[in-house]
């Protein structure tokens, strides 16, 4: 009773009472939009993994889909190998131009150009990805360059890019500038100082922005619609036939009324989710090193 | 070696390895300002015949009549279902997810313990790395006509008889069913800045406001909330930005008719989803009506977007995070 | 080396460009021997799943031709073959006058129509506890208008003596993409109904004024809508609903029989009719046994511009598609060509590349 006393003066207080039933409803609301919130990921997990399993085989993991949709077996191998393809180009035009622009802001930052290229590298990751892909149509495949796995990279590239950009500034910033002074200070140039110094103590970091970029660009299907188009076969030339991707194939399998393609499509779903669910968790574990690293 | 260097000093300024690195990291910078701007201007060029000739019609119109012609544009295209579809379904998801996300950083800065609170944030960070198409997908083979499907008609039987909007008869894919599966798209970026936004608040002022015998709410209402009021409102913007922009997973749900509908349980379309469905289709002159309604949607997002930065940036809020997204 | 005016589009387009360079070399540079012909063709989805089944046969045939068809669309097909970005087209709907025109324009000579199959479009539906439905055209027509909104409206009651239709909402589906089925679909309600004609018309994309609908993408799509909305119609290609099991309506032809859409009476319909040279034709006033909503789909062919192993390796294919093809086919429901038209067909194989 004393101790009750001490904790509040107005304990008697039917007030005090109301205020603090107040607190308990308002926390039960919260908790409970929590369990709201979390609920929509843990639907979609449970519904991906078990109807995934159901269709996931060896067969699907290494085959391509049969002709026509409503025949059951086959798989999304050409629509596994398109992603990674264009993926993989996509990384190689969007990862050096982002982080070149990021270290331009960062290490550049006196120049005028820099805060433009930082606002409007943000307003960049607003731009609706089907707008990308219209984008890419119009210049790349009406440009005789047609359907292809190039002007799907392209297109998502221009996705990475802003991402990459963005977390390249962000952990480039996060480099102490002691670094920097220390090494001007035994005489280095400004390119030995960044290629040297700045880079390599941001590496992790850098490779976290480029692998979140990736996982973002290998679950987008909009752009690809434009611009891949979509194939039912293994696709290796980068121009002069269309490419596909995992998202084209569950996109087109889903929306059918076929029970086979259903299936295929959930399959493809969990092979998605895993590839993309595994790089961010890889990228964020890479980032948390990072973080405990910088702060030690 | 001075000697050198002084007599052809100016020369060989131009070529110092500093420069060079300098112009090639510049050219990179500068490239994200020239893809932007090629990618405005190329699409608006080539949307100009059907934006000009449909002048405000082209957002005010609502009959969307695509011709066929290789040439000339013989079509009408009033694009104003598809702007009533993305403010609509973004307008649902918003509502739905901007208080689920603002409960829950709530919760994580100010209730949770820290190891579930850091759970959660992790949790609530991999929803958004769930491609769009998964989410299209599970919405329409299962979350749709399986859990949404009866709570709407129940909706529609009772509140929907006298409530505008909400009437039957239902239509399994529609606007509502696309603004609830969105809401879960944008709640991520909504819980993220704004818990950011609320982990900024001084500990100094949450401390004294406990000193003074404040419940924990009575902390969140006239503490936390009305500080963050401002980055909430630009991570609402953020989270608009991405819905009005969503595509694939709106294009699936929607429902996929070209009417403004009378009820939020009856299909309609995008201007997302219109472009998505109808591109490959297109004959020339539909294709240029097209590129318009995604210039259209373009300045719409970043306008949003804009504001949205703006906002955080002079609140001092933190919007790093939702890059990752 | 200031970055004026080339923007790093260029740039990127630039690198890439070399790119290219070196994965073409190394294509090349497999093996020339048996050397491989790949096809691209893209179109019309009313025939895909046929078209699909019918490569997949070929490969048995012939190992070395590999042929990509993409269901796009028929408005899709048209462009990107107009457009020079496929081998072949595949449309539900014949090239107007204007796209003729464009085409011969753009590839300097003139493309030709092959009619591959009959098709028959379905009326489905989907309408708790009636597994029988008639219709006429102008009723379909006034259901499609948003003229009959209930199930039990009068109209529809008289078509069908003895079976109680509920008294609920009539959901319309119809295809949210430009498409020729939508094409032979509307060109039947013009027919039928002055008021259609008059509204929305006859089109690969039209306004649908009912207010009650939702779309579709491919019948695919439409298909699924019909299933996932109890009192919906739609139409869409005959071979989706029966394998997807969704009731399909009898219709009333032009002689008052009300006809089930069958192979038969598919086929029945393609029969009496009169077709000009360049086999550009659309089928109306079907009687008789005839299945009223019907039309033909085509692939289009240029008749130069192709290198010569391509040239064979499409004429070969059309070819055995038309002749070996029927069983396909029909086990797939369409209904293939009558003897004297399949005559008519192949003669425009054989002009193919012809103008070289």
């Amino acid at each position: 009773m004393t101790i009750m006393t001490s904790r509040s003066l107005h304990d008697a207080d039917p007030a005090a009472l109301r205020r603090r039933r107040r607190d308990r409803i308002v926390t039960v609301v919260l908790v409970g939009a929590v369990a709201l919130a979390v609920m929509p990921l843990v639907m979609i997990l449970f519904e991906v993994v078990r109807r995934g399993v159901g269709a996931m085989s060896w067969e699907f993991l290494t085959s391509v889909q049969p002709f026509s949709q409503r025949r059951p077996g086959g798989g999304y191998l050409h629509g596994l190998v398109g992603t990674l393809y264009m993926v993989a180009i996509a990384s190689l035009l969007s990862v050096p131009l982002g982080i070149g622009a990021a270290t331009f802001v960062v290490e550049y930052g006196q120049s005028r150009l820099s805060p433009l290229i930082r606002f409007f590298t943000d307003v960049m990751t607003g731009v609706p990805s089907i707008f990308v892909g219209l984008f890419i149509y119009s210049v790349v495949v009406q440009g005789r360059i047609g359907f292809s796995t190039l002007a799907g990279a392209l297109a998502l590239s221009l996705l990475m890019l802003p991402i990459v950009a963005r977390s390249a500034e962000e952990v480039l910033r996060l480099v102490p500038d002691d670094l920097r002074n220390a090494a001007y200070g035994l005489g280095a140039h400004r390119w030995q100082v960044v290629t040297r110094v700045v880079w390599p103590a941001a590496s992790n970091g850098l490779v976290t922005g480029a692998m979140l970029a990736v996982a973002r660009a290998a679950g987008e299907t909009a752009p690809l619609l434009l611009t891949a188009l979509g194939a039912f076969e293994i696709v290796t030339r980068l121009v002069g036939e269309a490419q596909t991707a995992l998202p084209l194939l569950i996109y087109s399998e889903a929306r059918g009324p076929y029970e086979a393609a259903h299936a295929r499509a959930w399959a493809g779903a969990l092979e998605l989710m895993l590839l993309v669910l595994i790089l961010t968790i890889a990228a964020r574990a890479l980032s948390r090193r990072t973080t405990r690293n910088g702060n030690g | 070696m001075a000697a050198t260097g002084i007599s052809s000093g100016r020369r060989r300024r131009l070529l110092r390895p500093d420069e060079i690195f300098r112009v090639v990291l510049g050219v990179a910078g500068a490239g994200v300002l020239a893809i932007l701007a090629t990618m405005l201007i190329s699409t608006t060029v080539q949307a100009w015949p059907v934006l000009s000739r449909e002048g405000w019609g082209f957002v005010t119109g609502s009959v969307w009549d695509p011709g066929t012609s290789r040439s000339e544009i013989t079509g009408e295209y009033g694009a104003l279902a598809f702007v009533v579809g993305t403010l609509v379904t973004s307008g649902i998801a918003l509502a739905v997810a901007v208080p689920l996300a603002v409960a829950v950083a709530l919760y994580i800065t100010q209730a949770a313990p820290r190891r579930v609170a850091a759970g959660l944030t992790y949790t609530i960070e991999l929803l958004a790395a769930v491609p769009s198409v998964v989410f299209g997908l599970w919405g329409l083979l299962f979350f749709v006509p399986t859990v949404l499907r009866p709570l709407m008609d129940v909706v529609a039987n009772t509140l929907g008889t006298f409530v505008p909007f909400l009437g039957g008869p239902v239509v399994t894919y529609n606007y509502f069913a696309a603004g609830i599966v969105l809401s879960f798209m944008v709640m991520p970026i909504v819980m993220a800045v704004s818990r950011e936004v609320m982990a900024g608040t001084p500990v100094t002022e949450i401390g004294a406001a406990y000193a003074l015998g404040a419940t924990r709410w009575e902390v969140m209402r006239h503490v936390v909330l009305p500080r963050a009021r401002p980055g909430i409102i630009g991570a609402t913007m953020l989270g608009l930005g991405r819905a009005l922009g969503e595509t694939i997973a709106v294009a699936m749900l929607i429902g996929g008719s070209q009417q403004i509908p009378s009820s939020v349980f009856r299909g309609g379309q995008s201007m997302a989803g219109i472009i998505a469905v109808t591109f490959q289709e297109a004959a020339p002159e539909n294709v240029k009506a097209l590129i318009g309604v995604g210039v259209l949607l373009f300045v719409i997002t970043v306008v949003v977007n804009m504001a949205a930065r703006l906002i955080v940036w002079a609140t001092g809020g933190y919007v790093a995070k939702e890059q990752s997204l | 080396m200031k970055p004026s005016r080339p923007t790093t589009l260029l740039i990127v387009l630039a690198l890439v460009a070399a790119a290219c360079g070196g994965a073409s070399n190394d294509d090349s540079s497999g093996s020339p021997s048996s050397e491989p012909v790949e096809l691209l063709g893209a179109g019309a989805s009313f025939p895909a799943p046929l078209y699909q089944e019918w490569i997949g046969a070929y490969r048995q045939v012939e190992p070395g031709v590999s042929i990509n068809y993409q269901s796009i669309g028929s408005g899709g097909g048209i462009e990107q073959f107009i457009g020079q970005q496929t081998d072949f087209g595949a449309s539900d709907a014949f090239l107007t006058d204007e796209e003729l025109a464009d085409a011969t324009a753009a590839r300097g000579c003139e493309p030709v129509h092959i009619p591959t199959v009959f098709g028959a479009v379905a009326v489905a539906y989907n309408v708790e506890g009636v597994d029988s439905l008639t219709l006429s055209g102008p009723v379909l027509a006034d259901i499609f208008l948003g003229k009959i909104t209930r199930w039990n409206d009068p109209a529809i009651a008289a078509l069908n003596p003895g079976v109680v239709m509920p008294d609920a909402d009539i959901v319309v589906a119809h295809r949210s993409d430009g498409s020729g089925t939508t094409s032979i679909f509307t060109t039947y309600l013009s027919s039928v109904s002055d008021d259609w004609k008059n509204g929305p018309g006859a089109g690969k994309q039209v306004e649908w004024p009912a207010p009650n609908s939702v779309g579709g993408e491919k019948n695919d799509g439409v298909t699924a809508q019909i299933q996932q909305n109890p009192g919906s119609v739609g139409y869409v290609e005959l071979s989706y609903a029966i394998e997807t099991g969704i009731p399909v309506a009898k219709m009333l032809n032009e002689d008052g029989n009300a006809v089930e859409p069958t192979l038969e009476s598919t086929a029945a319909a393609a029969d009496g009719i009169a077709i000009p040279d360049d086999l550009r034709f659309n089928i109306l006033g079907v009687g008789g046994d005839g299945y009223p909503i019907a039309g033909a789909t085509w692939l289009l062919a240029w008749t130069c511009g192709y290198d010569e192993a391509e040239a064979a390796a499409l004429k070969a294919w059309i070819t055995w598609a038309l002749e070996d093809g029927d069983d396909l086919a029909r086990e797939l429901l369409y209904s293939p060509l009558p003897d004297s038209l399949q005559a008519k067909a192949l003669a425009k194989v054989a002009l193919i590349d012809a103008e070289r």
